[in-house]
């Protein structure tokens, strides 16, 4: 009846887990609470959950992503913790079998559950208001998209309190995660969480990849958009062409476990380093799916805090998409001690370093924007200065692990976590802070606090270095990663060093919560009232802060890049010359437009996703075939359902702009 | 959503604009479009599983080969019945933009029927291998082999179910463009499918002899 689901699943004897299930079940519930007593389930029903509207959408993910960060995060101080105790006789106090759950967890929430969702959060809420349209191209399969991804992270978090999670490392490498080797659920919770969220991040792909190409402002050309486009038609280009791979993948995987085929097993001609090869050939895209819309960002912010057009625009968008193609052609310098002919590691490492060139570029190009610029000190360009000098210094620590021979002494060790998280932090962490910071105003209507915004940085940036520096050090001692305890007292020191930087990182996370609440409080004191509280450069500064849900009245026409810098400086001049005439002239014309109706069917398909997911690991039958019914009703419902758009009179648009007075001005 | 499609080529000096600067494309291109790309995606998963096939198919593990067990007699026949239902898919698609119930009908359950004896044949093909002892458990290469054929078997039976449902749409909802739009992406992955089953052919069956 409950498959393999017994009372032995809940953590009774491991107090630090259920401690943890316990403080999670009350947090959920006293939410649940909450928002009963407080009468807001309409509101989030009508409003959020059920709604199709991309920049809701957006803030979804984001909130998605920081509280997956905070839990994320736990498992870094746990494990920064108990390296900092576990020398020579002392043993800390995580077990081998939870250490190694807790550094399998941290790796794979960090990357798909916080780093994916603030990244497709930041393109959910910003590329239609930069290409100036209304919508995706398919805003009921972006609610779908988004609810996938909450399965996966509902599943994962489940694991926690029902049964295990893999011990087997964030990318469960076989033959260890084979069923001979790995009997528990805990390896079929990662892969069912990753079926389903993967999904949704497919399905994002391709519904961001038409919007981009299919729908932009007129006279928006390619050579017209600006970098963060661009940044995320290569990221999402990226994740059509990948992320099947990994499906593909994990369902051979699966097979293995389940069905007893012999894909990646040791016996029978099964080959595991087919997994490693495959796997990676997802992995190392999802690396640039990542990074290239941090890049993005930083385009934008560095552009409009020098208050300069971009230096190098095309030179950008060729070096974005050269990485896009590279991206492909470097997978193997993740196993480069695989055992491959010496010419076939010298290609891969040459690739590898060829990478280091449009990057580079890139690089240059905003130290040449910044150059001559009128820099403004916000809390945004921090991030991308804090960035630049972080981001280089990964990327060197890459291209040394780039060279064969200097990785066969320094793989799996200390040093290639320093280099990872060099680049990942300092890279794709700082390009969401900074695009969170800067596309706030934007979504809410008022800015963050800069004083508080200034604080978390610093803390970010000194915890970094002072978390991974030591890193470094300890790898070219010889530490290897995924090490629950070690022998050698003269590592002690760096250890702890490395944690005093976790908590420092800590502290800047929990100075990021006292921001948002501290902002919001005094929200009336920094309301943002034109719409344009950075002086931007891009069409989304151009309509109200938050923006209505048709984002823009009238279609705005665009003549060049930065088109609503020029548009700023046009009227500026035509101002000065004959006002009336001009404002006679270019009185909006508003027409009734249609916008999609909010849909259910991407929440309630994902709630059954999760019973399915459910059922699969647990090998509940039932409750397997009862999700697929469920989730095939749920498609068949929405295939019948014909009344999807409601309509919105050209009034009640006039209206909306009269209200906002600050943006006649700037039209 | 489909916003307002600009439809204008010509500008206000009678200059003809770009087709990258005409605005929002209309809802029929962004749906074919994305699906184009959908069945990309498919068509990596495919690739995914040809590598692992090629990687595989001498991983016998002391079992048979790919010579010693394909029965290719059967297997031309699936492969006539699924390249005819693609004709015939094609026929069921004109009718269909013609706005000819009939006609639709027909080749829609012509497209069926021929499916369907693909699968009839793929199962029988399956379950003799099964029992003469070579199931997918056997070896490396049957483990393959059963992955990638069974994947695109899965292919065509949610294509089968898909047309059924097709079927459905047209009884209660009519030709609209809605459902025409539907048709023509089921189409595309039909004929997506055939293209998969090419290469199946061509690299599994085909590729046996040499072994």
């Amino acid at each position: 009846m409950l498959g393999k689901l017994t009372w032995a699943a809940i953590p009774f004897n491991q107090p630090i887990p259920l401690v943890t299930s316990i403080i999670l079940v009350i947090g959920i519930v006293s939410l649940l609470a909450l928002i009963t007593i407080k009468g807001w389930w309409s509101y989030l029903w009508n409003e959020w959950i059920t709604s199709t509207d991309h920049k809701r959408i957006g803030v979804m993910y984001m909130v998605l992503g920081l509280v997956m960060l905070l839990r994320g995060f736990a498992d870094a101080l746990m494990m920064r913790a108990q390296l900092a105790l576990a020398q020579g006789n002392a043993t800390g106090f995580l077990p081998p079998e939870h250490y190694d759950q807790i550094f399998s967890a941290h790796g794979t929430i960090m990357i798909f559950f916080v780093a994916m969702p603030f990244v497709i959060g930041l393109m959910n809420f910003a590329v239609p208001l930069q290409l100036g349209v209304r919508d995706v191209a398919f805003p009921v399969l972006n609610s779908v998209s988004f609810w996938l991804t909450a399965s996966g992270v509902l599943l994962v978090n489940v694991s926690l309190v029902v049964g295990e999670f893999a011990k087997t490392g964030w990318l469960v490498y076989p033959p260890l995660s084979e069923l001979a080797y790995s009997p528990g659920v805990g390896v079929d919770y990662y892969l069912w969480s990753l079926q389903i969220s993967g999904l949704g991040t497919l399905l994002t792909g391709i519904n961001f990849t038409t919007t981009i190409l299919k729908m932009r402002a007129p006279g928006m050309s390619y050579m017209r958009m600006p970098v963060f486009c661009w940044t995320a038609l290569a990221s999402n280009l990226l994740i059509v062409a990948a992320f099947p791979i990994l499906t593909a993948t994990f369902a051979l995987l699966l097979l293995d476990r389940y069905c007893g085929f012999h894909f990646f097993t040791p016996d029978l001609g099964g080959n595991p380093m087919m997994y490693i090869n495959l796997i990676w050939c997802w992995g190392h895209p999802e690396v640039y799916i990542l990074i290239l819309p941090a890049f993005g960002v930083f385009s934008e912010v560095i552009a409009t805090f020098s208050s300069k057009p971009l230096f190098g625009y095309h030179s950008m968008v060729v070096a974005t998409m050269a990485i896009c193609v590279l991206s492909f052609l470097v997978w193997l310098h993740h196993f480069f001690t695989m055992g491959a002919s010496a010419d076939v590691n010298a290609f891969f490492g040459i690739m590898t370093m060829v990478i280091a060139v449009p990057t580079g570029v890139k690089v240059f190009n905003w130290l040449f924007t910044m150059y001559g610029g009128s820099i403004r000190f916000t809390v945004p360009i921090h991030w991308a200065l804090g960035f630049m000098v972080t981001f280089v210094l990964g990327g060197l620590s890459g291209v040394l692990l780039a060279v064969p021979p200097a990785d066969f002494v320094l793989h799996n060790s200390l040093f290639l976590i320093a280099h990872f998280h060099n680049v990942i932090i300092g890279g794709v962490v700082f390009g969401v802070v900074a695009g969170y910071t800067y596309w706030f105003p934007k979504a809410f209507g008022f800015t963050l606090d800069e004083t508080l915004g200034k604080a978390v940085f610093w803390c970010w940036f000194f915890g970094f270095y002072l978390a991974f520096m030591p890193l470094y050090v300890l790898g070219i001692m010889g530490a290897t990663r995924r090490m629950q305890h070690y022998a050698d007292p003269s590592w002690q020191p760096y250890m702890i060093v490395a944690l005093g930087g976790a908590v420092l990182i800590f502290i800047g996370i929990c100075l990021m919560v006292v921001q948002l609440w501290w902002s919001i409080r005094t929200r009336e004191q920094r309301r943002d009232l034109t719409g344009d509280p950075w002086n931007g450069r891009t069409l989304e500064w151009g309509t109200a802060s938050p923006p209505p849900s048709w984002n823009y009245a009238v279609e705005p026409h665009v003549n060049g890049i930065d088109a609503f810098w020029a548009v700023k400086t046009k009227n500026r001049e035509l101002h000065k010359v004959a006002e009336s005439r001009y404002e006679a002239e270019h009185q909006p014309h508003y027409e009734t437009i249609h916008m999609p109706k909010r849909s259910a069917t991407g929440f309630i398909s994902a709630f059954f996703a999760v019973f399915l997911g459910f059922g699969l690991i647990w090998h509940i039958w039932w409750l397997v075939i009862l999700g697929i019914i469920a989730c095939l009703a749920v498609l068949l419902r929405q295939a019948w359902d014909m009344d999807r758009d409601q309509f919105i009179d050209a009034a009640e648009l006039e209206d909306f702009d009269r209200r906002h007075p600050g943006l006649g001005a700037q039209r | 959503m489909s916003a307002g499609v600009n439809t204008a080529v010509l500008d206000a000096h009678g200059r003809p604009i770009p087709l990258s600067e005409r605005g929002p494309a209309s809802t029929w291109s962004m749906i074919s479009f994305g699906f184009w790309l959908f069945l990309l995606s498919d068509i990596v998963i495919f690739a995914s599983l040809f590598a692992t096939y090629a990687v595989l198919s001498n991983a016998t593990a002391g079992g048979p080969g790919g010579g010693d067990i394909f029965e290719l007699k059967g297997v031309f026949i699936e492969t006539c019945c699924l390249l005819a239902s693609s004709f015939t898919c094609g026929l069921m698609l004109i009718a269909a933009r013609r706005r000819q119930l009939r006609q639709f009908y027909l080749w829609a359950v012509v497209t069926w029927v021929l499916g369907a004896a693909f699968i009839g044949l793929e199962v029988t093909e399956f379950s003799d291998l099964v029992a003469k002892g070579f199931g997918p458990t056997h070896s490396a290469f049957l483990s393959a082999f059963f992955t990638l054929v069974g994947t695109h078997g899965c292919h065509v039976s949610s294509g089968l179910l898909w047309l059924l449902v097709m079927m459905a749409q047209v009884a209660t909802l009519g030709l609209r463009t809605t459902v025409v739009r539907r048709l023509f992406c089921f189409s595309l992955f039909w004929h997506a499918l055939d293209l998969v089953w090419i290469g199946v052919f061509t690299i599994v069956y085909l590729g046996s002899l040499h072994v």
